[in-house]
This record gives structure tokens, C-alpha cells and sequence, in this order.
């Protein structure tokens, strides 16, 4: 049944360049779906650790640097009169590093701010996104700060024995988007149904208990900080090779937020819920721009995140399978707050 | 018998307040030894030293020639010294089923590469993991629950799959904490036929209780705690008859009596 909705979800999606014919609609899907493969990273540390990354937009803008700078080359003054001077690469290297590079700065995130963790977590994420975009935008030598770095190449596949394809046209970038999101979603799921995402639901839920029978805290949740940022750090170069413009503005707050509300509303700690989530609050912009003015957009915006929670409080996937679970079996769903409040964690 | 745990002049204090005061003991292997006490005895606080949830203020605990000091929770939990929780512990959100998988990690390990690609390892040691947890739910008798979340059992139950939490990551001690608190009397009773099957797969037993009748019934040995320092050890038998023992739980003029 999962199964059968998954394969249907992923055919409908792989079918929509054949009938889409719209250039603005194809581009506004391939940047949604960037920032869903974003929301998904992100939902593995929300959804299924607990803790909230408000400064998740970091790993993505580093990824995005790092494989724009890759493929582009640089040319920087080092103290004591070096120089280091970096020749462009080909762009998949760049997104090879972007991962590497997203995935490292996550390590030290995480190690640092878990031996605290909550709301300290979300500080430390916070600034961490802060710091990261002050260095892009007066680190003006690597970065060219606000004058952005232009030509961004887009991203060519090494094709055994034919040689490149460069990946220019939305078509290919819709399926580059799609196949990328595909593997961060699949790889997500077996992390968190195999024993590594066992022991991060036992600690979202009683982190006492969870140790108690043998499960390391700080390894657990850096490993989940880890893989979340590399995730992050994929989308970040998607974004840079299709945009082929990247300046210290993808690190606005504005756009972790984007994706905490695409989590929150699909369904935090379901699999499903940031695509959902996140197709809805990504392409409600483009459906409002016709039929209202800018300030009407934003107000329908919120309107709509309000009626959601509202509504489906949980978030729109697991409370529409709950509730479908409920009609199935013909018993009322126990109040997910009534199981929350038993969950009261035992201090000692 | 060999020793399995030593405890040497642990004391704790928290401030100015002495919790425990100077407490040594030894636990047999496969012994069921009880840890008795009026409330405030300093019991919770001795276990929680013993599983490495507090850092004792002096002295130290061995436990099978390895020292615990310093020592993290789940570190101590790898020497298969497990524990259960006074409270109802368990993962409430998650079904019985699930809720034994988590406790089974420390078996379940394997490398991340193995599990995110599915590799037959990984696979093999899911299938493995799936089986012990269905044995495990049918010996604490929770077959029914498999799939019911675990928050929304009985008060007795949760207990249940608490202990089947402790099993499943397989000690060769458990600590126990008034287990049987809450229970009626029928339910304690399959309780302390539980704890003797425990101890039958050579696993020793900790246990601290309230419930007097149930302590001198499964007990081999008993230690009194009052006010942070062992008043009394031996058999449920010396234990009864201990004028210092009978003075801490009723007063003074019940032990002249």
C-alpha cells in the first residue's frame, strides 16, 4: 500500500516534463524541489532527533559555495605573502565536495552544540548561519561578497565512452532535481528504519531510557547531524549549477524558515511529509502571483500554514494516515497528546 | 561465589545534604540481592551511581574488574549492566514491538554503509533483531500489545515492557527499581515468578522495593539502607529479626516491644 503510493507519487513527478510545457512552472518546480531535498535534510534532524536546526539554510548556502567556487576556480591572498590558486573543476566534483564540505561544518555543529542540546542547539545553529554569511558577503577576495558569483556552470554528467552531457536545458535540470531528491529520500528512509533510526526515535522520546540501554547520545545524534547536512550541502550546489548565480543572500533566515514551515506543515518525522509539505508552500507563491498583489501573497501565505496546523495539527501526512488508519480499524486514534504527556521524561 | 559488582565507600553528596555516607557491599554472580530502605534512604541515588547517572563523591564501583568511575550511562551499559526506571519508562510513542527493537541496539549494531545500502548483513541482523523481540514480547507475556503504542498500556504493563526493554539488551546484571510499585497483588506475583526466570538465564539481579512481602520472598540477600549507611545485611531471615532494622521502618518503641 506505502509501496504502491510511493511508486504512483514518483511517476506522477517523473511524468509532469511531458505534459508541462510552461518554462516559468518547470522552473518554479526545479527550485521547489531543491528546497524540498532542504526540508527532507532538515526533517531528519526535526522529525526523527527533535532538534531544531533554525540555521539549517547554512549547510545549504556552504554547499552551494563550495561547489560554485569549485567549478569556477579562485585566486586568494594567504597570509605571508601566499597565494592559493585553485583552477576551475568540472562542477560534479564541485557537488561531490559541496557534500563533503556541508557534511564536515555538520560534524562540528553538532559536536559542538549536542552536549547541550534544545534550545542551545538552536542558537548555536542560528549564529553558525550568521557567521557563514558574513564571511560570504566580506570575504569579497573568495566570494566576491555582494557582487555574487556569476557563471556558475551548470552541472555536466561524465557519460562512460560518449563523454559529457551538460545538464542546461529545465528538462534535464527537472530530472537532475528529481533523481538527486529521489536518493536523499531513500537513503533518509533505511537510515531511519534501520537500528541508527531506532536509537534517534528513542532518544526523541526518553532520552534516559535510551541510554540506559546502551545507546551513545552525542554519536547518535552527530551521525544525524552529519548526513542532514550533507543532504543540505547536495541541494545548495543543485541550487548553484541551475541558478548559476549564487550571493550571501541564500543565507537569509528567510529560507530556513521556508523550510521548517514546509516540514512542520507536511508532517514532521514522517518520510513523506516535507514533499508534501513542501510542493504545497513552494508553489503556492507561483499559483497566488496571478490572482493577487504581492501583500495579499504573503497574507494567503500565512493564511494557509494557519488552516493547516489548524486542522491537521500533527502536519498533513501523518494526520490524514492516522486518520485513515482510524477508519480502517473502526477504533478511535488515541490523542497524540494524552501518548505525549506519558512520555514525561524521568530526570534523575 | 564470584563476585560480580563491588562497591567500595561510595558517598555522595549533593551540597551540604549527604545522600549516601559511606556504603560498600558486594553482589554475588546470579544473586538476587535487595536494596531496602525507609524513603530518602539514599537507594535511587546508590543505583543511579551504579549505572553512571551520578558520579559518586568517594570511592567506586567495580563491576566485574572494571571500574565505573567516570564512566558514561551507555558505556556501562556495553559491561551488560542494565537497568529499569522507578517511573514508568518507556518509549510511549512507539508500539511494544518497536519499543523492544530500541532497547535491542546494543545487538543490533552494524555499519552504516551495510544499512543504509540494505546489504545482507544488515538485512540478516534486522531478521535476527525481529525474532528476539517477538521471543522476548512472549515471555513477558505482551503478545496481545505487540502493536499497540506503548504510552497507551496499563500501568502494570508499561512496567512490563520496561523489563523486556532492560532484557532486551541483554545483561548479565539488572537493576532493578521498585518494580512492583503500583502493581496488585496478582500482578507482583507474576512478577516475582519473572524475576526468578531472569535469574534462572544466570542474569544477577539488583533490586530495590518497597514491597516487603515481595523482597523477602525473592530475596537471597539483603541490604538496609538508612540515611545514606548500611544498617544491616544478610538473609531475608536475619533481616526480620534485626532490632536496628525493625527501629528504622517503625520507630524506636516497636523495637523495645
Amino acid at each position: 500500500m506505502r509501496a504502491a503510493l510511493t511508486i504512483l507519487a514518483v511517476a506522477a513527478l517523473a511524468s509532469v516534463p511531458l505534459w508541462l510545457r510552461d518554462p516559468y512552472l518547470l522552473n518554479a518546480l526545479i527550485t521547489t524541489g531543491i528546497f524540498v531535498i532542504g526540508a527532507m535534510s532538515l526533517n531528519l534532524l526535526l522529525g526523527f532527533t527533535g532538534q531544531l536546526s533554525l540555521g539549517h539554510i547554512a549547510f545549504f548556502g556552504i554547499g552551494a559555495y563550495v561547489s560554485a567556487l569549485t567549478s569556477l576556480g579562485f585566486d586568494i591572498g594567504l597570509p605571508g605573502g601566499f597565494r592559493l590558486v585553485h583552477e576551475p573543476w568540472p562542477p560534479i566534483l564541485g557537488f561531490v565536495l559541496a557534500i563533503l564540505f556541508a557534511g564536515t561544518c555538520g560534524y562540528f555543529v553538532g559536536l559542538l552544540s549536542f552536549r547541550v542540546r534544545g534550545a542551545y542547539f538552536v542558537i548555536v545553529t542560528i549564529s553558525f548561519a550568521e557567521v557563514v554569511r558574513l564571511v560570504a558577503l566580506n570575504w569579497v577576495e573568495l566570494t566576491q561578497g555582494p557582487l555574487a558569483l556569476t557563471n556558475v556552470p551548470s552541472i555536466a554528467l561524465p557519460l562512460a565512452g560518449v563523454g559529457e552531457l551538460t545538464l542546461r536545458t529545465k528538462l534535464q535540470n527537472y530530472y537532475l532535481v528529481l533523481a538527486v531528491g529521489l536518493i536523499a529520500y531513500l537513503l533518509i528512509a533505511r537510515l531511519v528504519h534501520s537500528h541508527f533510526g531506532r536509537a534517534m526515535r528513542g532518544l526523541m522520546e526518553n532520552e534516559t531510557l535510551a541510554v540506559s540501554v546502551g545507546i551513545d547520545v552525542t554519536r547518535t545524534l552527530t551521525l544525524a547531524a552529519v548526513i542532514s547536512a550533507a543532504i543540505a550541502g547536495a541541494a545548495g550546489s543543485l541550487y548553484a549549477h541551475y541558478i548559476r548565480i549564487i550571493d550571501p543572500e541564500v543565507f537569509a533566515f528567510i529560507n530556513t524558515v521556508t523550510m521548517v514551515i514546509m516540514v512542520i506543515s507536511g508532517g514532521k518525522g514522517s518520510l513523506a511529509g516535507p514533499v508534501v509539505g513542501g510542493l504545497i508552500f513552494g508553489l503556492l507563491p507561483v499559483a497566488l502571483r496571478p490572482i493577487m498583489a504581492p501583500e495579499g501573497q504573503w497574507i494567503a501565505y500565512g493564511g494557509v500554514l494557519i488552516a493547516i496546523l489548524f486542522v491537521l495539527p500533527r502536519g498533513i501526512v501523518p494526520s490524514l494516515a492516522q486518520r485513515f488508519a482510524a477508519r480502517r480499524s473502526g477504533k478511535t486514534p488515541l490523542a497524540p497528546v494524552a501518548l505525549a504527556e506519558t512520555g514525561v521524561k524521568e530526570r534523575v | 561465589m564470584t563476585v560480580a559488582m563491588t562497591i567500595e565507600q561510595v558517598a555522595v553528596r549533593f551540597g551540604g545534604l549527604v545522600a549516601i555516607s559511606d556504603m560498600s557491599f558486594t553482589v554475588g554472580e546470579g544473586e538476587i540481592l535487595s536494596l531496602i530502605g525507609p524513603n530518602g534512604a539514599g537507594k535511587t541515588t546508590a543505583f543511579n551511581v551504579m549505572t553512571g547517572f551520578l558520579e559518586p563523591s568517594a570511592g567506586r564501583v567495580t563491576y566485574q574488574g572494571t571500574a565505573l568511575n567516570g564512566l558514561k550511562p551507555h558505556q556501562i551499559a556495553d559491561l551488560g549492566l542494565i537497568r529499569t526506571f522507578q517511573r514508568t519508562s518507556v518509549f510511549p510513542n512507539d508500539t511494544v514491538y518497536d519499543n523492544l527493537l530500541i532497547g535491542l541496539h546494543r545487538q543490533g549494531r552494524v555499519g552504516l554503509v551495510d544499512a543504509i545500502l540494505g546489504l545482507p548483513r544488515a538485512r540478516a541482523s534486522e531478521r535476527k533483531l525481529r525474532q528476539r523481540a517477538s521471543e522476548l514480547m512472549e515471555w513477558v507475556g505482551l503478545e496481545r500489545r505487540a502493536h499497540d503504542a506503548a504510552g497507551s498500556l496499563s500501568y502494570g504493563e508499561q512496567r512490563l515492557v520496561g523489563v523486556a526493554l532492560a532484557l532486551a539488551a541483554e545483561p548479565s546484571m539488572l537493576l532493578l527499581d521498585e518494580p512492583v510499585s503500583g502493581m496488585n497483588a496478582s500482578e507482583t506475583h507474576r512478577f516475582v515468578e519473572l524475576i526468578r526466570g531472569i535469574r534462572g538465564r544466570g542474569i544477577t539481579i539488583l533490586l530495590v522495593e518497597h514491597d516487603m512481602p515481595m523482597v523477602m520472598t525473592v530475596s537471597d540477600r539483603i541490604v538496609v539502607l538508612n540515611y545514606g549507611r548500611i544498617i544491616a545485611e544478610g538473609t531475608p531471615e536475619v533481616i526480620r529479626n534485626d532490632p536496628a532494622v525493625i527501629e528504622a521502618y517503625l520507630g524506636h518503641g516497636a523495637a523495645r516491644a
